[in-house]
């Protein structure tokens, strides 16, 4: 964790950084336009990176805001105008958008929340008690889950839920009832899918938190009588709650924009059944044609996420 | 009495094995069907065992239209787009890790900030923007955008890396009369090599699996990268070939995979969540 030991450096942390050699008394003379002209020369490298930012980053973004005012169509229609709030009154009239908000909370919480922060958590406590070979045979293919492209990732598991599916065939093993999941229940098995594919961040989080927590904490509360669960209740978790929190926002944030991985299994079908907001705001988009009204919800879908990392900012600024 | 007796230690080890054991066996599921069915010449949807090992499904799809040319439109739209973001991260980092200045509290926080937001979120605006411009379907535009989107992180990561190398050197170098380009590109780049070697692995990886972003932005089929051209196995080629679907999800994982053991081996597992993720 080379990068996590140092912290983002403001004016009153940084360590004074020599810079190149002071100007020669003479030379100080020069006075205020020597020092402007050298602050702009050291600002200079930083341009080509603010250049690409603003122009395919802060741009879009800006020009989102506008269009999200308008009624851009796709086709048939030679100039849009302005509409004000009319796209974002008409999103929370949409039953297809409420319903897009809803399968977008079921989709977090259930992938995020409970399942890749849970079972990530989990994972990375048992890692610490296991065997070595276990320990390097597990992390590696839970790891493989998460290194694999997202539409690689999507086919696996569309290949697990569906009917004919592996899932299926283990059911019918254990006389268990089988379905067609990816028809009746599509959300569950997309968030299935996000659990199996995100959990190996959560869990080297935990790991990297875990591996800090010195160990004769642990033995002291272990030799004072607390049991296992209590342990981890009143020591562990008091102790990386800040990784905690962090890994929930990041986990949040990186769900709010998973699209391949349910575009590839369900296309956010049947009837709408796994369409979480960025399928929704492709549909209306493209299928439909409503720019205006598909940008509109990728307006509320950045706020949102705004929302989320402005949180993860003040939390990080609590540990620094 | 500080520590337990060893026969619990050994029991409880047991039950974390076979605890961690079970996770891995249902993750592992979906892993061993892409493998399974490769090899496989009647491969369906579930796990089994082939009955004949083949490598026909990777002789089927080892054609220059459904995997090389996808492939290499994969290498030039990730290859270039890293290098612009390696190059402009560097150079970027550089100044924020090296001089006192107002900005850098806001410019931080500002790329800390973008660097969380769901990128997902714009691509409609992206593509219409680009349709007025006239950049979409190109190379170039789908290039410029991915450095955008990755710069954030990457200018984050370097910084960080960066502030890890002792300025003495660099002071050294300065009084000889070395210029901040100078040693920057003498000293400062090759003593963080693992650094760059990182940001460089993990940008051009977090491409190579981006689907949505040339999804949107380019059109012509020729130009598709594999993780659009994957699609075409479903729809209008006809029936799916299982088979080869799953040959060609390993060719195509297979170099991230690779990238992803060379840095971790190198740089402990945690590495790519080292900028984002304080413990």
């Amino acid at each position: 964790m080379t990068a996590a030991a140092q912290r983002p450096v403001g004016p009153e942390v940084a360590k004074a950084p020599p810079g190149p050699p002071a100007p020669a008394p003479g030379q100080a003379g020069g006075g205020r336009s020597v020092t402007a002209r050298r602050s702009l020369l050291r600002a200079l490298p930083v341009s080509p990176a603010v250049v690409l930012l603003l122009l395919f980053l802060a741009g879009p973004i800006a020009y989102c805001v506008v269009i999200a005012f308008t009624d851009l169509q796709l086709t048939g229609q030679a100039e849009e105008s302005f509409v004000g709030f009319e796209n974002f009154q008409r999103a929370f009239q949409d039953e297809a958008f409420l319903n897009a908000v809803w399968l977008t909370l079921v989709f977090t919480v259930l992938s995020s929340l409970i399942g890749q922060n849970t079972l990530g958590l989990a994972l990375a406590t048992l890692m610490q008690r296991a065997s070595k070979p276990v320990r390097t045979l597990a992390g590696g293919i839970v790891v493989t889950a998460w290194v694999l492209p997202e539409v690689v990732a999507g086919f696996l598991l569309y290949a697990f839920f569906r009917r004919e599916g592996t899932l299926n065939a283990i059911l019918d093993w254990l006389h268990l009832p089988s379905q067609n999941w990816l028809f009746t229940l599509p959300i569950l098995a997309v968030s299935f899918a996000n659990v199996w594919r995100g959990t190996a961040f959560s869990m080297l989080v935990y790991s990297a938190a875990l591996n800090e927590i010195p160990k004769e904490v642990t033995e002291a509360a272990e030799v004072d009588g607390a049991g296992g669960w209590r342990r981890m209740w009143h020591v562990t978790l008091p102790m990386i709650r800040r990784s905690i929190a962090t890994n929930l926002m990041l986990n949040t944030l990186q769900t709010l924009s998973v699209f391949g991985l349910i575009w590839v299994m369900t296309r956010g079908g049947p009837s709408g059944k796994s369409q979480t907001l960025p399928l929704f705001m492709y549909e209306q988009a493209f299928q439909n044609s409503l720019i205006g009204y598909g940008t509109a919800v990728a307006l509320l879908l950045l706020l949102i996420g705004s929302l989320f990392s402005v949180v993860y900012l003040r939390l990080l600024r609590t540990e620094v | 009495m500080t520590r337990p007796p060893a026969r619990r230690r050994t029991r409880r080890r047991l039950a974390a094995d076979a605890g961690l054991l079970v996770v891995a066996a249902a993750f592992v599921l979906p892993l061993a069907w892409v493998v399974l069915s490769a090899l496989d010449p009647d491969a369906g949807l579930r796990v089994k065992v082939p009955d004949g090992l083949t490598l026909d499904n990777f002789d089927a799809i080892l054609t220059p239209e459904i995997t090389f040319t996808p492939l290499l439109n994969s290498l030039i739209l990730c290859g270039g787009a890293t290098l612009l973001t390696v190059v402009c991260a560097a150079l970027a980092a550089y100044p924020l890790s090296r001089f006192r200045s107002r900005l850098n509290r806001p410019f931080l926080l500002t790329i800390l900030f973008a660097t969380s937001l769901p990128i997902t979120a714009i691509m409609v605006p992206v593509y219409a923007l680009f349709v007025r411009v006239n950049m979409i379907d190109t190379m170039q535009g789908t290039i410029f955008f991915f450095a955008a989107s990755q710069l954030p992180f990457a200018i984050w990561l370097m910084k960080n890396f960066m502030d890890g190398v002792p300025k003495e050197l660099e002071e050294a170098a300065w009084t000889d009369g070395a210029s901040s380009f100078q040693s920057l590109l003498r000293i400062v780049l090759p003593l963080m090599g693992p650094g760059v070697a990182v940001v460089t692995v993990f940008s051009f990886v977090m491409m190579w699996g981006n689907f949505f972003v040339p999804f949107m932005l380019l059109l012509s089929p020729d130009q598709m990268p594999a993780s659009v051209s994957i699609n075409d196995f479903f729809g209008n080629r006809g029936m799916v070939a299982y088979g080869q679907l799953a040959a060609f999800s390993i060719v195509y994982s297979t170099p991230v995979v690779l990238l992803y053991v060379l840095i971790s081996r190198r740089l402990g597992g945690g590495f790519a969540l080292g900028g984002a993720v304080k413990g």
